[in-house]
């Protein structure tokens, strides 16, 4: 069964007298428990389609289902509430709160989901020894190295236990090594069954993936599985 | 150990906690406000304290009473120096009279002969102020009797020789000796003390209260037949005589709405027979709504004052608010992506503007509370927190908080999240 379902999604930016057709007729569905590697050159659509995923923005045309939900037209406030409960974000540049601790990073989504603080404490303690760490609670994003401050983002995604990831260059500020541990982490949530969809340009990345869907014009070129 | 925090209590405190990020910054922000309210505060006090004691001072006249004063006119004043003729002038015991059965809202009357003469106890001299009055005096202005009694009628009906001091004259002239019954000489009569009261003295509002330290209540009879109308008085250097029949009349009205009608047909009466103005009236009334009306005034002045501190204290918080809404986008950029709904982003920011300008308004309430201390302290002012002075300016500061701080909370939840987190 498909986690999420695009049909015939647009999206338009009318700038000036050509509008730019970021996404133009994508039509594709994501299996649940599936881990897709999202492909393709500067300006294809990628960004644009996470975003669409994530419910961080509307198509201009098109349906988008999240299981049986039709989130395509969707208020905001409700957008925000699927955002909560069913996905993970992890970006490129990592986005943490600088002034929050580690564990208050985590703790994030837990806050909005209405925990009280000492069970949002035990979860975050709990996902930080998950990602390696657990010695670095107390410590604040500026006092981490990159592939650490990505494992607090994986964590911090991980809080909801969410149906779907995202990451959109999640090892693009990382150097290989340090990448490929992150991938390992993302293989691992996998395996235990959350689908994951990544944007990434780079090819060894792309193989922790089970699919590689490249993008071209807003549009879906090819797809290539294992 | 469960400690169960409520959701506001734990957004107040994640409020605080951002605000200590930046406590500088906080604290410079706060300053409006502290300044506002402080001043709000202290000006209040001081006003409050003021008028307090105007008008205490005034109602001890009795808010029912009319105040009619002998006045030596001013034509008279200059002509008296030029030579050793005597002036006449003032209120009369014709006055007296008419005042007392012509006015139908006129309960009581009491009029006063004002003479200074030296008296004697033993060793002990004092010059003592003689009150020539009648027993509704102690009506009009009542003191508290200390021991004895006070003449009455009779004693003013017999030409008694009764004489009632003041504590402060007891101690001077009889010291510690028995003093009720005690013979005294006044300008060389003797006079015997039946009682001694308590005296007030100072000024209310611009009236002089009536009585004096250095007071005698002897019966007007007593006075009239001892010392008689005409006496001399000192001015610097020459000694001129004066005649004057009464110095003061007090006239107490049946209700507080009559008065100042009372008090008019009292001086068109006056003004009918005498020729010159030789007499001033006081209506502790008058005086007392125009030192309500006064409050008033000086109430708006400061709430204008008041208003214009704390909207400049708004301002600044509304200012700093604004540029911490645009350096925190890629902040809200990331909650909302993580899933928080537009109006947590508004309550996040407007509960720390709250916070901010409630804790400026604590500050500034301590400090407002401080100043009027250090005034009565070393200016002597009289100053007065009041409840109201008090609560007044702590809602006004929780209301800054949401009224400054609307605007930039909106601000931030405006914010788009794919262009915030594209922010560097
Ligand atoms: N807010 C916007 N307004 C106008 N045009 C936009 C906007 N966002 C994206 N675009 C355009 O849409 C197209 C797709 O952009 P998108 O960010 O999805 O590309 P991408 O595949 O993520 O590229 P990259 O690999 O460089 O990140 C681009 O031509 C871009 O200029
Ligand atoms: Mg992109």
């Amino acid at each position: 069964m498909d986690l999420v379902t695009f049909k015939n999604i647009h999206k338009v930016y009318e700038m000036g007298a050509e509008p730019v057709r970021a996404l133009d007729g994508v039509d594709i569905g994501f299996q649940k428990g599936s881990f897709w590697a999202i492909m393709g050159p500067s300006g294809s659509g990628k960004s644009t389609m996470m975003n669409i995923l994530g419910c961080l923005d509307r198509p201009t045309f098109g349906q988008y289902f999240l299981e049986d939900k039709d989130v395509s037209k969707m208020a905001d406030d409700d957008l925000s509430e699927i955002r909560l409960k069913y996905i993970g974000f992890i970006f490129q540049s990592f986005n943490l709160i600088p002034q929050l601790t580690v564990q208050k990073n985590i703790e994030l989504p837990l806050y909005y989901l209405g925990w009280d603080a000492e069970k949002s404490a035990e979860r975050a303690k709990v996902l930080a020894a998950k990602v390696g760490l657990e010695t670095r609670l107390n410590h604040r994003p500026s006092q981490l190295s990159g592939g650490q401050m990505q494992r607090v983002a994986v964590a911090r995604s991980l809080a909801v236990d969410p149906h779907l990831i995202l990451a959109d260059e999640p090892t693009g500020n990382l150097d290989s090594k340090t990448g490929d541990q992150i991938m390992e982490l993302l293989t691992e949530l996998n395996k235990e069954g959350t689908t994951i969809i990544m944007v990434t340009h780079e090819p060894d990345i792309a193989a922790y993936a089970h699919h590689r869907l490249h993008m071209r014009d807003g549009k879906v070129e090819r797809i290539d599985s294992n | 150990m469960a400690i169960h925090q409520s959701k506001i209590a734990r957004n107040i405190w994640l409020g605080i906690e951002n605000l200590l990020l930046h406590k500088l910054r906080s604290f410079l922000t706060m300053l409006g406000v502290v300044f506002g309210v402080g001043s709000v505060v202290a000006m209040l006090a001081v006003g409050e304290g003021a008028s307090k004691e105007a008008l205490q001072r005034i109602q001890k006249l009795g808010s029912n009473n009319i105040i009619i004063n002998s006045l030596k006119s001013i034509e008279e004043e200059g002509s008296s120096t030029q030579n050793s003729h005597m002036s006449i002038y003032g209120l009369t015991y014709l006055d007296y009279e008419r005042i007392s059965s012509n006015f139908p809202n006129v309960q009581q009357v009491a009029p006063a002969k004002l003479i200074r003469k030296e008296s004697k106890a033993g060793s002990n001299i004092l010059e003592l102020r003689i009150v020539g009055t009648t027993s509704e005096w102690f009506k009009l202005v009542p003191r508290q009797l200390l021991a004895g009694r006070v003449f009455d009628q009779g004693d003013v009906d017999n030409f008694s020789a009764a004489a009632v001091l003041t504590e402060f004259g007891a101690r001077r002239l009889l010291a510690n000796r028995n003093t009720i019954g005690q013979p005294i000489k006044i300008g060389g009569d003797s006079f015997e003390v039946v009682g001694i009261i308590k005296n007030e003295e100072g000024m209310a509002g611009n009236i002089q209260i009536p009585d004096q330290q250095v007071d005698a209540y002897v019966p007007l009879s007593t006075v009239r037949k001892y010392f008689g109308d005409i006496f001399f008085k000192r001015t610097s250097g020459s000694r001129t005589l004066e005649m004057v029949e009464l110095h003061q009349i007090i006239v107490q009205v049946d209700d507080v709405k009559y008065v100042e009608s009372t008090a008019a047909g009292i001086e068109r009466m006056l003004q009918n027979f005498h020729k010159k103005q030789d007499y001033v009236m006081s209506v502790p009334l008058a005086l007392l709504k125009e030192a309500e009306a006064t409050k008033r005034r000086f109430n708006i002045v400061l709430g204008s004052i008041a208003s214009i501190s704390l909207l400049v204290g708004g301002i600044g918080i509304m200012n700093i608010m604004l540029a911490s809404v645009t350096e925190r986008t890629r902040e809200i950029g990331i909650r909302r992506a993580i899933g928080a709904k537009r109006s947590q982003i508004i309550s996040q920011f407007l509960i720390e503007t709250v916070v901010l300008s409630t804790l400026g308004g604590f500050v500034g309430l301590a400090m407002g509370i401080i100043i009027p201390l250090i005034i009565t302290y070393f200016a002597k002012m009289p100053t007065v927190i009041t409840m109201q002075s008090v609560i007044l300016p702590l809602f006004i500061s929780v209301g800054i908080g949401i009224v400054f701080g609307l605007y930039p909370a909106i601000n931030a939840a405006r914010v788009d999240p794919i262009i915030a987190l594209r922010h560097e």
